[in-house]
């Protein structure tokens, strides 16, 4: 993402350090992460310190500080899942792959994330990959899904 | 600019109008234990220890008095039972947090408080922001700041910031009631060195 488009979209919001928030969302959005060179960009246009834009974007858990992997993992681990056993896939699919939820491994190939409930309760534990369901996993099915995964 | 009258531990305290409690008690020569206040900066209400109980037109409620501003006729007390037993607990667990303060070791005696009462859990800070402000507000360099939130906040250095201004400065760290400060920085130095990203700090 080049500087004129980040100028461009906190120009949308007047350059208002209140809308720091909205500004993080959207850079994020065409970005999918957050670089500390857009961040600095941010703070220098929008005159927050980077100090402040750190905690924000630390505060919450929408934003993204890490590059994201090219396979997004979601795991549920809504009641529903989390009763049918989705703790086990996890830990199956953390071992597997090396990295905790939240994190991105070194060859950028997967984004791991948990979340609470993805609506197929029925169908749990649910495992969705770019968009595409896994239902009923076991942890060994698990691992036969994210292998196939390049 | 209007002076009020208000009472403060059965004492007539005369104030400026713009003075907040705290201020008025100090010019009274009322002792009111404070760790996140500094008179530059703007009042914070982090440490909650400046919790007194205030009386106004008849209701009685609790407030930090570094940030309530003086009102006519206010009636304060500052060493109730209750009071005292809420900086107790305060103290209790900010001793998990920073166990060997010495700021908080003093407090310690005066107000009987248990230092083992809760499990240690020892990140030697207890988020007065007293660096963060002073960088801010009176240096305005904003070097160091909070990152994380909930029981995973903490205090972090911006390292392309502090690798330029903190080695002449080193202003907070006198402030610091507990010694978290001196650490997080001399860690942002070594970080330095390898790899200069708060990414890589704030994914743990």
């Amino acid at each position: 993402m080049d500087n004129d488009r980040i100028d461009q979209i906190i120009d949308k919001h007047q350059g208002e350090a209140s809308s720091l928030i909205q500004v993080l969302l959207e850079i994020q959005r065409e970005n999918s992460w957050l670089p500390k060179e857009i961040l600095e960009r941010v703070s220098e246009k929008l005159q927050v310190s980077l100090a402040q834009i750190q905690h924000t974007a630390t505060f919450y858990k929408a934003f993204r500080l890490v590059p994201k992997g090219r396979h997004e993992i979601h795991i549920c681990n809504g009641t529903s899942c989390h009763v049918r056993g989705a703790q086990g896939v996890i830990d199956t699919v953390q071992d597997l792959i090396g990295i905790r939820p939240g994190q991105t491994d070194l060859d950028s190939k997967f984004t791991l994330e948990t979340c609470n409930c993805l609506g197929r309760c029925a169908l749990g534990p649910v495992i969705e990959i770019e968009g595409k369901t896994h239902s009923k996993m076991s942890p060994a099915e698990a691992k036969d899904v994210i292998k196939k995964y390049e | 600019m209007g002076v009020v009258t208000l009472t403060i531990d059965n004492k007539e305290v005369k104030a400026k109008e713009e003075m907040t409690v705290l201020e008025a008690a100090q010019s009274a020569g009322i002792d009111i234990p404070t760790l996140c206040h500094h008179e530059k900066l703007e009042p914070y209400t982090a440490c909650r220890l400046c919790m007194v109980e205030v009386e106004s037109r008849g209701r009685v409620k609790l407030d930090t008095a570094c940030s309530s501003p003086v009102k006519e006729n206010m009636v304060v007390r500052t060493k109730t039972e209750d009071i005292i037993k809420i900086r107790r607990t305060l103290l209790e667990l900010m001793l998990s947090h920073a166990p060997d303060s010495r700021e908080l070791q003093a407090l310690v005696k005066e107000y009987g408080a248990d230092k083992d009462r809760f499990e240690k859990e020892a990140s030697f800070c207890i988020h007065c922001g007293l660096c963060v402000r002073y960088c801010a507000e009176v240096k305005k360099k904003s070097a160091v700041g909070f990152i994380n939130s909930g029981v995973r906040r903490e205090i972090s250095f911006v390292p392309e910031i502090a690798s330029k201004e903190c080695w002449n400065c080193k202003e907070c760290f006198e402030l610091c009631p507990t010694e978290a400060l001196q650490t997080a920085y001399l860690f942002t130095v070594a970080q330095i060195s390898d790899s200069p990203s708060f990414e890589l700090e704030s994914e743990k």
